[in-house]
């Protein structure tokens, strides 16, 4: 089933198109990826498709329906959570708090439940705290749960906000660069962790500057350069694609590419 | 499960102790009236504290809606003979309704420009008020009739240290378990980060709105409260050195902290009354105080002592 | 006709002083991204300043020029004293500031001067001058042309000087500006002090029309502000013609609705335009960048 499609999908920015005519078609329980270099509208993309910025052309379809120029809210309804390159964490609510949020749209008391704080809210607050527990322990921060969010390392902070982001039960998931910043066992984690979730039937979407990375998780991979698609397919088709080699994985990312797969 | 309910509950079991035990320690009624006025902005500053200090958004017009609630104990009685204790619902509905309106609009802004939204917002109530004498009595004000509840007309600071002391315990239970909710957990990560909190599928104009709504109904039952207790209203209760004194007393208490409101309305309140002599320099230390909080200690005091404590513990 | 001439000139008159609010606002929030709401206590400082040191014998030039130079030393110290140990806060924050400024500045001059009202004599004499049937004074026009004179002349300075261009580095990107060895703090300290300085001139200027007192900096400053949001905050030119149309719709609506509510019109003005065009007539609208 195609879970992502785009089609024509367009934006531009007094002047520069970000992202011109990208078409998408993502089957659920894929990896799939976006690469290429800095500037080519990767964020731009999933900034797009999350509903941030609204095109100023095509179409975006989630599970089939039309959902293009929906805000935010109103696709996380619909099963879309992403995470974000500069992190977006609620630095000062708890380690367990900032998963709790991520249970948001599953919570069902109203405003006035909560102000006087009926037996139903109490119940909800035990749930949500069960789930974003679990959540927390299927990446490793389970230890951290009591502890404030912004006292954690970078590379805990990346997998708190992925923590959060699959505790909403997603059905499309964005990671926005999920190991930048980490080292190689750091980055092994990662990819442990999106495996698991993609186990889990979630399809991940993820823009990554790390070949090794990319080439060892994805089922298929786009290449984007100045807001156009440059290449799509597997990896091994994108990698040994010449215009993709040669102007966008370069030299050294060939050979990373060419090491992940011995 | 008990245990919970302790922790969450905690401030409001002091403050109730505080209203009980304090009393005791009064030398004559005066000490009630002072303590009558603390709860009654502590009121309004704990709805406001909730918008700012918690929901992270800003007003500086709050006193628009201490004034609605101010003028409905007055206008109820005297133009349509309605019981005064009805008016001070009245009073919350129709706040509460304004804010909705008002609201959906101005809170699509952030930073400044919802700052100068809402203070404009309660210059144009204090403007209204001051301008529609057939209703309001212009400039000079009217006077309020007295609140009668069963046949016991209430009067006396005694009487009114009960009243505003109770309701505002009620108000602390209130936001204490608002903060403790998925509303709130909801209001908190849209402080933190708007963006992230709409990808995760929160309704954050909704959130801002109710939030918005539910501090203008505490400032209104506080104005209301303040009308009758005074006797008297007069315009200035929304003016703009009203919603600078109930901002100001936000900041000192700590921005977030619901203990705080009770501490930063207990200052501002004292403070002229200690300084009664000094009574023309009240408006440069109010200023002073707003700066140099805002410059040094911009935590406020409640947040800066719980956090001396918890460094010394360890 | 006349009538429409006579609110025009009026509202043109009261327009030039909120212009010049407006101006010392974009001025400081273009250096800093700071809103200033002690803007208008500047002109208060400047009106009432140069009252009290006339009446302790100085002549008028010689006691506005005072005036002037002792709003603009009190502007700096604002900066120093107030802004700059707090760079880094949030703008809300920043706001809170300044308006505890304002009201300490007021509560001050409460204590020093009095709580009157005061004025000072025209630069030309009182007789109005007639013009197609409505009357204009010549303190009117006085102030008109100096707001025209300022008006050039910021724009001279930041448009043909060195220091007028780092000006305009340091609002474009501080800490370009700064890498390129432009002293920022000291663009600041520039323009809260050329911004007291525009303000106190205004109000000495204003004086003998519209009279002043310790408590009149608050609704300039508001309505000073509610210029440069129409205008567009961080455009010059929109502050000028911001602070003319507001001055303008003030005269029409007093003159043709009803005076008591002269007040809320920049307000409903405020309001009307943050909600439908936040960035004002010359402003360009922000996109934010996740």
């Amino acid at each position: 089933m195609i879970i992502l499609q785009t089609d024509r999908l367009s934006v531009a920015f007094g002047g520069v198109r970000a992202i011109d005519g990208v078409n998408l078609a993502i089957e659920s329980g894929q990896v799939y990826s976006v690469i290429g270099p800095n500037g080519s509208g990767k964020t731009t993309l999933f900034n797009l498709v999350s509903g941030i910025y609204t095109p100023d052309d095509g179409s975006i379809r989630l599970a089939g329906e039309m959902v293009t120029g929906l805000t935010p809210d109103q696709l996380a309804r619909r099963g879309l959570s992403r995470t974000f390159q500069n992190l977006q964490i609620f630095s000062r609510m708890s380690v367990l708090e900032n998963v709790m949020v991520g249970r948001h749209r599953h919570e069902r008391t109203g405003i006035f439940a909560d102000l006087l704080h009926w037996p139903s809210v109490a119940r909800q607050n035990e749930a949500t705290s069960k789930a974003a527990l679990a959540a927390l322990a299927r990446v490793g921060l389970a230890d951290s749960a009591g502890r404030p969010a912004g006292s954690l390392a970078y590379g805990a902070l990346k997998r708190l906000e992925i923590a959060r982001a699959v505790a909403s039960d997603p059905t499309l998931l964005l990671l926005d660069e999920p190991a930048a910043g980490c080292n190689p066992v750091e980055t092994e984690e990662i990819d442990g962790l999106i495996r698991s979730i993609v186990r889990d039937g979630i399809t991940v979407v993820l823009v990554e500057h790390d070949m090794r990375l990319v080439m060892n998780i994805s089922d298929r991979v786009h290449v984007l350069a100045n807001g156009r698609t440059l290449a799509e397919g597997t990896p091994e088709q994108v990698r040994s694609d010449a215009a993709v080699v040669e102007a966008y994985l370069g030299v050294h990312g060939s050979q990373e590419a060419v090491c992940a797969f011995d | 499960m008990r245990t919970l309910l302790e922790i969450r509950l905690l401030p409001a079991l002091a403050v109730a102790a505080i209203v009980i035990v304090l009393p005791y320690f009064f030398p004559s009624a005066y000490y009630f009236r002072i303590g009558a006025l603390v709860y009654i902005f502590a009121l309004a500053v704990v709805g406001l504290n909730l918008l700012m200090g918690f929901a992270g958004q800003v007003s500086l017009g709050h006193a628009g809606f201490l004034g609605i609630g101010a003028y409905s104990v007055v206008i109820g009685p005297v133009y349509f003979g309605l019981p005064s204790w009805l008016c001070v619902f009245v009073g919350a509905t129709v706040s509460g309704a304004v804010a909705f309106l008002v609201g959906r609009p101005i809170l699509r802004l952030k930073g400044h420009y919802l700052a100068v939204a809402t203070l404009g917002f309660g210059l144009l109530v204090a403007i209204v008020l001051t301008n529609e004498a057939g209703w309001t009595g212009g400039p000079d004000g009217m006077s309020v009739p007295r609140l009668a509840l069963f046949n016991w007309q209430v009067r006396g600071s005694d009487a009114w240290y009960w009243i505003a002391g109770t309701t505002l315990v009620g108000g602390f239970v209130l936001a204490l378990n608002l903060m403790e909710s998925p509303t709130g957990r909801a209001l908190q990560a849209i402080h933190d980060s708007e963006i992230a909190a709409l990808v995760l599928g929160i309704d954050v104009a909704r959130k801002k709105l109710t939030i918005f709504v539910i501090s203008a109904m505490y400032a209104s039952v506080a104005g209301s409260y303040l009308a009758l207790f005074n006797g008297h209203v007069t315009p200035d209760v929304a003016g703009f050195l009203r919603s600078i004194e109930l901002v100001a007393m936000v900041v000192l208490g700590g921005m977030g902290s619901i203990v705080g409101s009770l501490v930063g309305a207990a200052v501002l309140v004292v403070l002229p009354q200690v300084l009664t002599i000094f009574h023309e320099y009240e408006q440069t230390l109010l200023g002073l105080i707003l700066m140099v909080f805002m410059i040094f200690l911009r935590r406020g005091i409640v947040p800066s002592l719980a956090a001396t404590f918890a460094g010394r513990r360890r | 006709m006349a009538e429409l001439l006579q609110f025009v000139f009026s509202g043109l008159t009261v327009g030039a002083i909120y212009a010049l609010v407006a101006l010392g606002f974009t001025l400081i929030y273009k250096a800093s991204d700071i809103i200033n709401f002690a803007q208008g206590e500047f002109v208060m400082l400047g009106g009432m300043t140069t009252v009290f040191v006339t009446l302790a014998g100085v002549p008028l030039p010689i006691a506005a020029l005072i005036a002037i130079i002792a709003t603009t030393a009190i502007g700096l110290a604002l900066h120093r004293l107030a802004i700059e140990p707090a760079r880094g806060a949030s703008p809300v924050a920043l706001i809170m500031i300044t308006i505890g400024a304002s009201i300490f500045l007021r509560g001050f001059a409460q204590i020093i001067f009095d709580r009157r009202f005061h004025s000072l004599p025209p630069l030309f004499g009182s007789d109005p001058i007639k013009f197609g049937g409505a009357a204009i004074l010549p303190q009117s026009l006085v102030v008109l042309a100096s707001a025209v004179v300022i008006v050039t002349l910021l724009w001279l300075f930041i448009d043909r000087t060195l220091l007028g261009k780092a000006v305009l580095a340091t609002a474009a990107n501080r800490l370009a500006a700064r890498l390129i060895g432009i002293d920022t703090r000291r663009i600041v300290d520039f323009s809260f002090a050329v911004s007291a300085a525009i303000g106190a001139v205004a109000g000495v200027l204003i004086t003998p029309i519209a009279l002043t007192s310790y408590d009149v900096g608050i609704l300039l400053a508001l309505k000073g502000f509610a210029a440069a949001m129409l205008g567009g905050i961080g455009s010059a030119l929109g502050a000028v013609v911001g602070g003319l149309l507001i001055g303008l719709f003030e005269a029409f609506a007093a003159g043709y609705l009803s005076s008591n509510y002269k007040d809320a019109v920049a307000f409903l003005i405020i309001l009307i335009v943050l909600v439908s065009i936040p960035q004002g007539l010359f402003g360009r609208a922000k996109i934010e960048r996740v």
